[in-house]
């Protein structure tokens, strides 16, 4: 099944912490979503609303196993996210080492 | 490396760096305050920077070109909002038209910089916000086109050849 991504919506999930405890969880795609509920101090109804909003989010599918539907995280969601954040940290990682090479050099010449 | 923290809130659109510097806290601001030394780090080697012009007060401006390997010259500038040397800058970041008018089909982030000392070292925080997601997406799109992948083995060895400046 093809997933488009809304990247409002794909972070807008991701800001809610249970939801983020929701798509932990179900990476693994064993639970469905009764089980899911058992392991929060809510009810099933704010539960399912939670993985709602995850699935229109792209984040986790319903997969039916059996006679059972599971809720699965759909990790090319999670990892959209990611790498956007994860280049624009290369590009102040780089920066930072050219600084750490102008401090370097600052000092030698102080030495001298 | 220097860099010993790195916190990414992809909810909050930000990314917050840490680092540490064996250097004093007035030193690491001349990094930022300092035209000539700031436009040795700014820009990759691909695309070094030059800084034009260089009013840090709130309400000033900061801008700079880039020089690429085809001749290409992308302007960006700073818009200052809070200087208190040597310790915090705060600034908006954008591109500029060939006039030095801002760029509105890039988006801007925002840099909130906080230098400390920390026993005998320099601790520097960096906090860039985005406006949207589609911000990020588009500075993170653009910054591969600029070659930022580069070893940084070869970053040090050009830097090393050029004379240092105080």
């Amino acid at each position: 099944m093809q997933i488009a991504l809304d990247h409002d919506r794909l972070f807008g999930a991701l800001a809610d912490a249970t939801r983020r405890d929701i798509v932990r969880r179900a990476i693994d795609g064993q639970e469905g979503v009764a089980e899911l509920a058992g392991h929060y101090s809510m009810t099933f109804a704010a539960v399912q609303k939670h993985v709602a909003i995850l699935e229109r989010a792209g984040l986790v599918t319903k997969r039916r196993i059996g006679r059972r539907k599971v809720v699965r995280t759909n990790l090319e969601g999670l990892r959209t996210a990611r790498r956007l954040l994860d280049q624009y940290e290369e590009l102040w990682r780089d920066r930072v080492a050219r600084m750490t090479t102008l401090l370097t050099e600052g000092t030698k010449e102080t030495d001298r | 490396m220097t860099v010993t923290a790195i916190r990414k809130d992809p909810a909050a659109r930000t990314m917050t760096l840490e680092a540490e510097f064996d250097a004093p806290a007035e030193r690491v601001w001349q990094l930022w305050a300092d035209p000539r030394q700031l436009e040795r780090w700014w820009g990759p080697p691909t695309y070094p920077a030059t800084v034009d012009s260089h009013e840090l007060r709130p309400g000033g401006r900061v801008e700079y070109h880039m020089t690429g390997p085809e001749g290409d010259q992308p302007k960006g500038f700073w818009e200052v909002d809070e200087v208190e040397p040597p310790h915090r800058l705060v600034f908006r970041d954008g591109f500029a038209n060939d006039d030095w008018t801002p760029n509105t089909e890039f988006p801007m982030t925002t840099a909130t910089v906080t230098i400390e000392d920390a026993g005998g070292i320099t601790r520097m925080r960096i906090e860039s916000e985005f406006p949207s997601v589609e911000a990020m997406e588009q500075l993170a799109a653009m910054g591969m086109e600029e070659g930022l992948r580069q070893a940084v083995g070869q970053i040090d060895a050009i830097l090393a050849e050029e004379p240092a400046r105080r």
